[in-house]
Order: structure tokens, then C-alpha cells, then sequence
């Protein structure tokens, strides 16, 4: 399924305009090492028209400057010949994330906030030394000096945050936050100018600091789940050609209305749901219900959005447009799906619903118990602060963000996008899987069997014949058949039956089971007749999608349920779970069906994740508890899961598995460390104890403590 | 003790620098693809300056 030009997509997006002239984006999902880099750039470069080509190594893309006339589609094949998947990128979508402005502004936050916490800290070093009287002052008012402006500066997202929390009436973690910081920053300036013993301007900025640290991977990795979602978006582009008056018009699939006429060229997909007006041609329903066999459609035929052709062009009077098409119906179920799903609260969250009231009623609690005590405002607060500052969760900021960041780094280099922030945790819960078959357990692609029962004559007769056709069978017998072709004249398509030559004044046909007189099968086959004589059936199977055995296999040895759901007939699926052996099956399995059978499932307490590429396998998509799709998948698919494969590979999901639980391990093992710490710092603040000395050491330990667990994941 | 009169500037100032590097290398956008850059070096092919 390459990226073509004319692609439906469910919600018209009207940006979606031509591309940019002379600048091209590649996605390129198999690249990984510096060869790769130059291989990529040297084919790329070696390619008429390509003025320069850069390869960004880490968002795993390409970006080329080419003459006008240069398509993505051309630069697709030169990698492929170069052994490089790629895909076409839409780089307006695109040019939103390429600097990414937030990204820049936490990074620039937190380089301030980490040369001020160095130099104060440096300060602070000679202060708890021993440094007094006028030294310790001079060193206090220097801190100072370099801490107001920088946590001004530093802290604008908590505050920012934090204000708009507190006027929605909200408790958020940044309240705490802004609460420590203020307060520490207050009560330091405070003590500096009564030439205090202790003040907290080192705490206060590394405070900042992990919190920024933490905040900054956050934001990574939501910006990266962002920027996955805007890539798959880029991915096609949603055009149809429309024919008015005889003249061809490139138009938004969202401006057609019934009655119009597109065209569609072989390998596009329909736009729309229409009856063919003109035209003879073979189309690939896989996409839309998991039949595998191309079946025929000429004029009168109603066809579908979504659908593919394969042979002729065809010519496709609109009977529907927008809300009424298959495939908005569609998009229907998956919204029904969507609001059925129950709303997950992430372990972050849940840890900072408990977190944030705590800290406030601790600091208080401690702030009212010091003040009754001694009746001295200045100690109540200072240890109000102290508290606020031990409490503050640089461990906790940094728990979640950290292992979140490693986990789908790693995820990245083995090719699967995570598109949902909340997606490894549930991932990590999963019990049950289903998969699809077709195009998802499969490659969609068709390989032929049973080729060395043919005759030598026959051999040569039906590879020259199907090198005349791009139909996807005969391009597969071409791969198959090897040795020369037999050599054929008067060689023509055509459309939606199959080619036919004359070789040797005998006429020779390579088609459909009907047009050559035999009876259609129940597998995927094609024709060959020689003359008069009885016509020869070549079959197919759909081959099995790299990795696939590997992921079953990681998947069972977790203990997972593997069930097979299908569009697909009966005797294909039952076949084909047989071979890769899996004995939970569901054949012939509408949209509707499959999204209800996750449903049961998931109402039996199984939690489901579903692997499907098609619009039928929408609803179940956004139904499961978590999914997954492959790039080859149709855009409505892949906006419906969590995560995306972007190679031909399945043996990732295996691995996605085994990571999203060992980061879920993690994640609660940096909650039980920052908790210990809290537990064994707090009452040391409550009582007075906590020194400058003893905040700093205790923050950054456990701030380094959670980073290194975090880190063990890679 | 005097000393630190000048050596706290010094030391601010030098840090000053370094973080104004920083914020230089962040606008030319030297960090935005740092696997591929660890990368490019191991490259056999010659390049005597960065292509843009």
C-alpha cells in the first residue's frame, strides 16, 4: 500500500494542500546506523532532479530539496533499491513540529536554571564549610543576586500552571511546587537580610532544575506522541482527481459532491463511494472488510471508499460524499467505540492526586505546630519551607517522565511509534490479544505456489504474459517464475480480466477464472490458457509478515491469549490459523462484529489489545484497551490505535510488551524509592533538623537514584 | 579572602559565556538530531564542513 495521492481520510482536513514545492519529506523507519546514513543520503543525492538530501538520524527521516518535478514516489523506489523502506510525508503537516518552540523553551529554562544552580551551589559549598559572619553574608547576597532573576525566569511553567490551576479551584502538582519555591526564595531573602545562619537559594534552584529536567522529557515525549500522530496524518494525503467537462481537477476529497465523476488511476484508492461509470478493473477489498481474493468491479458495480484498485482505470460516478460514505459510517462505530473506552488514569496521576493535598497539609500542619511551639513566625516559616522543599517531588516529577522517555526511546529504534502517552502503561495490563489477518498478519501481498507443476511451456508463456500487467498476481508470478519468457506478440491488458498475446499464432490468456472458462476457487488464483486447451490454475498464498512467528511466539511466552479475528472467508482463516497455529478464530467477522467481540471480551475482564490494519478493524481498534497498527494500515486505522509499527516487521509488538511491563516496574519501583526517601526526610525537615546542607544532598540523591533506575531500561 | 572579589566575576562571567554558547547552539539547532551527528562521524566519507 504506497502513498498515493487520492486517499480518503474521515476527517477532512482542509490544510491539507499541495505540498511544498522542491522540498520533499521521507519517513524512513529501517534506518539505524552510520551507514545507513550514507547510503541513504549517496542514493538519494545519486537521484536525478535531488539538489541535496539530510538525513535526521533521530526522528528517523529525510528531508530532500529537489527540482519541482521530482515526486516522493520516484525517491520511494530509488531507496528501495537501495534496500530502504520509505514513506511520503506531507511536509506541511509537518513544519509545525520541526522546531519545536516548546521544546526549545524548557531547554533554554533549563540551562538557566542549571548555570545558576552550579554557581550558587559553588557559593554555597564555601558556606556550609564554615564560612561566617560577614563572608557567609556576602555569600548569601551573591546567591541571591544570581537566584531572583533566574527563578523567575526558570519557574514561569510551574506558576504559569499553577495560577490556572488555583483559579479553576483546582489542586494541581505545580501548586505545591510554586508554593515550595516561593516560600524558600521568600524566607532565604528574609534570613540573608537579618544575616540568617541558614538560607535555601541552592535548594530552591535545584529544585528548579529537576523539576525542569523532568518536565523537559514530559514534554518530549508528548511532543514525540504529537508529532507521531502529525506524521501519520502526513502520511496521505487525501486529493481525488475529478473530471469536469473532460478536464481533470486535482480536488479535496471533502469538496465532492453525489454526481461528481473521479477517476481513478491503478494502485490509487477510491475516494469515495460511487458506482463505476466507465471502465473494467479488478479491486483489493482487503483494506475494507479482509476478503484477500481481488474481486471484479466494472461499470454499474458499486464500489467503496477505501478500496483499491488494481488493473484499469475506472471512472466513478459519486453516490456518496462525506457523512454518508461506508467510511464515515465507520468512523461512527469507532466514535461509539471511543466513548465506551473507559478513561485511564495514568500512575502519575494517581500518585499526584495523593500527593498534592499531602504536601500542603504537612507543610501547614508543621508551619502551626513550630508557631504554637516557640511563638516565632520566622521559625514556623523557615520550616514550613524546609518541608516543602523535601517533600517536593523531584523524585516524583522525574519518576514517570524518565522511564517514559527511555522506554519509548528504545520502542523508537525498533520501529513502533507510541502515539498515546498512557498507551505503555495499558499495554502493560494486557491479558488478551487479537489479531487480523489479512494485511496485518500478512502482507497483503500475494505468493504464488505450486510453480514447479507447471510445464516448462507453460512457465515461459506465463511469465511473458505477466510481465505485461502490474496487476499484484502477475507481478508476483513475475518474482516467482524464473528463466526466460516466451516471446509474445500483440501483448495487451485487459482491464479487470487479465492479459492476453498471441505466442506462436496460438492466443494465450493469463485472467480471471471466468474469462478463461474455469471455476472460480476459494483461494487466490489466476488463470493460464493456451489456446484452446484446459485452462491452468496458478495459486496464491498471502505471505506471512516478517516477524509474525517471532511475535506470536514472545507474546504466548508472556501467557497471552491470541485470538484471530477476520473478515475473510471461513476456509482461508481457518487455513491460515492452522499454519501459524492459532486455535481461537472468528471468520467472516463484519466491522461491527469485531468491535463487539472486543466488547465481550473485554466485559469478561480481559484486557484486550488489538492488532488490525483495516477500516474494518477501526471500531475494534478504538473498542480494545490498547492497540497497535502497522504503517501499511489505512490512515482511519492508525488514527484509531495507540501505537504504530512503522517497518513491515510485527516482531516489535513482542518486544513492546516485554518493555511497557518492565516500564511499569519501574515506574512503581521510582514511586517506592522517592516514597522511602519522603518517609525517612520528612520527619528529619518536621523536626528542624534540615540544614541547607542535608536538603541539597537529599534532593539530588534521590533525583540521580530515580534517573539511574529509569536509565536501567535501555 | 580578597581574592574572591575577583574570582566570583570571573567565575560568572566564564559561566555567563558558556550558557550563551548554549543558547547559540540551541538556535542553529545543533541538538536536533544528536543519534544522527554521534553517528555521522564514524562516516568513512570526507566532509571538511557540516552540509546544511
Amino acid at each position: 500500500m504506497s502513498a498515493t495521492a487520492d486517499h480518503p481520510r474521515p476527517v477532512p482536513r482542509a490544510e491539507a494542500a499541495a505540498p511544498v514545492d522542491g522540498r520533499l519529506m521521507l519517513s524512513l523507519p529501517t534506518i539505524h546506523c552510520a551507514g545507513c546514513i550514507s547510503r541513504v543520503e549517496r542514493a538519494l543525492e545519486g537521484a536525478p532532479g535531488v539538489n541535496s538530501a539530510r538525513v535526521n538520524l533521530t526522528l528517523k527521516r529525510a528531508a530532500i530539496e529537489a527540482d519541482a518535478d521530482v515526486t516522493a514516489e520516484d525517491l520511494v523506489s530509488v531507496l528501495a533499491g537501495a534496500g530502504y523502506e520509505a514513506h511520503e510525508l506531507d511536509p506541511g503537516v509537518l513544519a509545525a513540529t520541526d522546531a519545536d518552540p516548546g521544546a526549545r523553551d524548557l531547554l533554554m529554562r533549563l540551562a538557566v536554571a542549571g548555570f545558576a544552580m552550579m554557581n550558587v551551589m559553588l557559593l554555597s559549598v564555601a558556606v556550609w564549610s564554615g564560612a561566617d559572619g560577614v563572608t557567609r553574608d556576602m555569600m548569601h547576597w551573591i546567591s541571591a543576586a544570581i537566584v531572583l532573576p533566574a527563578i523567575v525566569f526558570t519557574g514561569k511553567p510551574f506558576y504559569v500552571n499553577a495560577w490556572s490551576a488555583l483559579r479553576a479551584g483546582h489542586l494541581n502538582m505545580d501548586v505545591p511546587i510554586s508554593l515550595a519555591i516561593l516560600l524558600a526564595v521568600g524566607t532565604s531573602l528574609y534570613e540573608t537580610m537579618l544575616s540568617g545562619e541558614y538560607a535555601y537559594f541552592d535548594a530552591a534552584i535545584s529544585l528548579t532544575f529537576f523539576l525542569l529536567a523532568g518536565r523537559y522529557l514530559d514534554y518530549r515525549t508528548r511532543a514525540s506522541a504529537r508529532s507521531a500522530a502529525q506524521e501519520l496524518a502526513a502520511l496521505e494525503v487525501p486529493r481525488a482527481v475529478r473530471l469536469r467537462d473532460g478536464v481533470e481537477e486535482t480536488v479535496g476529497v471533502a469538496d465532492l459532491i453525489p454526481g461528481d465523476v473521479v477517476l481513478v488511476r491503478p494502485g490509487g484508492r477510491i475516494p469515495v463511494d460511487g458506482l463505476v461509470a466507465l471502465g473494467n478493473s479488478e479491486i483489493d477489498r482487503a483494506l475494507m472488510t479482509g476478503e484477500s481474493l481481488p474481486a471484479f468491479a466494472g461499470p454499474g458495480h458499486a464500489v467503496s471508499a477505501g478500496e483499491v484498485n488494481l488493473t484499469g482505470p475506472l471512472r466513478i460516478t459519486v453516490t456518496a460524499a462525506g457523512k454518508d460514505t461506508s467510511l464515515h459510517r465507520i468512523a461512527d462505530l469507532v466514535a461509539i467505540a471511543e466513548s465506551g473506552r473507559s478513561r485511564y488514569t495514568s500512575l502519575a496521576d494517581q500518585a499526584a492526586k495523593l500527593y498534592a493535598p499531602g504536601v500542603h497539609i504537612l507543610a501547614a500542619v508543621a508551619a502551626v505546630g513550630w508557631y504554637l511551639y516557640t511563638w516565632d513566625l520566622r521559625i514556623a516559616l523557615n520550616i514550613a519551607a524546609a518541608v516543602l522543599i523535601i517533600t517536593c517531588p523531584c523524585a516524583l516529577g522525574l519518576a514517570v517522565p524518565a522511564v517514559t522517555t527511555a522506554a519509548s526511546g528504545r520502542l523508537f529504534r525498533k520501529g513502533m511509534l507510541i502515539k498515546d502517552g498512557t498507551a505503555m502503561e495499558r499495554l502493560a495490563e494486557v491479558d488478551t490479544v487479537v489479531f487480523d489477518k489479512t494485511g496485518t498478519l500478512t502482507l497483503g501481498a500475494p505468493q504464488p505456489v505450486g510453480l514447479d507443476r507447471l510445464s516448462e511451456t507453460e512457465a515461459k508463456v506465463a511469465l511473458g504474459l505477466a510481465q505485461g500487467s502490474s496487476h499484484p498476481l502477475a507481478q508476483a508470478l513475475v518474482t516467482g517464475l524464473s528463466g526466460p519468457a516466451a516471446p509474445l506478440s500483440n501483448l495487451h491488458e485487459v482491464p479487470g480480466f487479465g492479459v492476453e498475446a498471441i505466442w506462436n499464432d496460438t492466443p494465450v490468456r493469463l485472467g480471471r477464472a471466468a474469462w478463461v472458462g474455469a471455476e472460480a476457487p476459494d483461494v487466490t488464483a489466476t488463470f493460464l490458457q493456451i489456446g484452446d486447451g484446459a485452462p491452468v490454475a496458478l495459486t496464491f498464498t498471502d505471505s506471512l509478515r516478517p516477524g509474525a512467528a517471532e511475535a506470536l511466539r514472545g507474546l504466548r511466552a508472556n501467557g497471552l491469549r491470541v485470538l484471530l479475528i477476520s473478515g475473510d472467508t471461513h476456509g482461508a482463516v481457518r487455513r491460515f490459523a492452522d499454519e501459524i497455529g492459532i486455535e481461537e478464530v472468528m471468520a467472516e467477522a463484519l466491522p461491527a462484529d469485531k468491535a463487539a467481540r472486543i466488547a465481550t471480551l473485554s466485559d469478561a475482564g480481559a484486557k484486550v489489545l488489538m492488532v488490525g490494519d483495516g477500516l474494518n478493524d477501526t471500531a475494534a481498534l478504538a473498542a480494545a484497551h490498547v492497540s497497535i497498527s502497522p504503517a501499511s494500515a489505512l490512515d482511519a486505522a492508525r488514527v484509531a490505535s495507540d501505537m504504530v509499527l512503522l517497518g513491515q516487521d510485527l516482531a516489535p509488538i513482542a518486544e513492546a510488551f516485554d518493555v511497557a511491563v518492565k516500564a511499569r516496574a519501574r515506574i512503581r519501583e521510582n514511586f517506592t524509592i522517592a516514597t522511602v526517601y519522603n518517609v525517612v526526610a520528612v520527619p528529619i525537615a518536621i523536626a528542624g533538623f534540615a540544614t541547607p546542607l542535608a536538603a541539597a544532598l537529599a534532593m539530588s540523591a534521590s533525583s540521580i537514584t530515580v534517573s539511574l533506575n529509569a536509565l536501567r531500561l535501555k | 579572602m580578597n581574592v574572591l572579589v575577583i574570582l566570583i566575576p570571573v567565575s560568572l562571567f566564564l559561566g555567563g559565556l558558556g550558557l550563551l554558547a548554549f543558547f547559540w547552539m540551541l538556535r542553529k539547532g545543533q541538538f536536533d538530531d544528536p543519534d544522527g551527528d554521534a553517528n555521522r562521524i564514524l562516516r568513512s566519507d570526507y566532509d571538511d564542513k557540516p552540509k546544511t
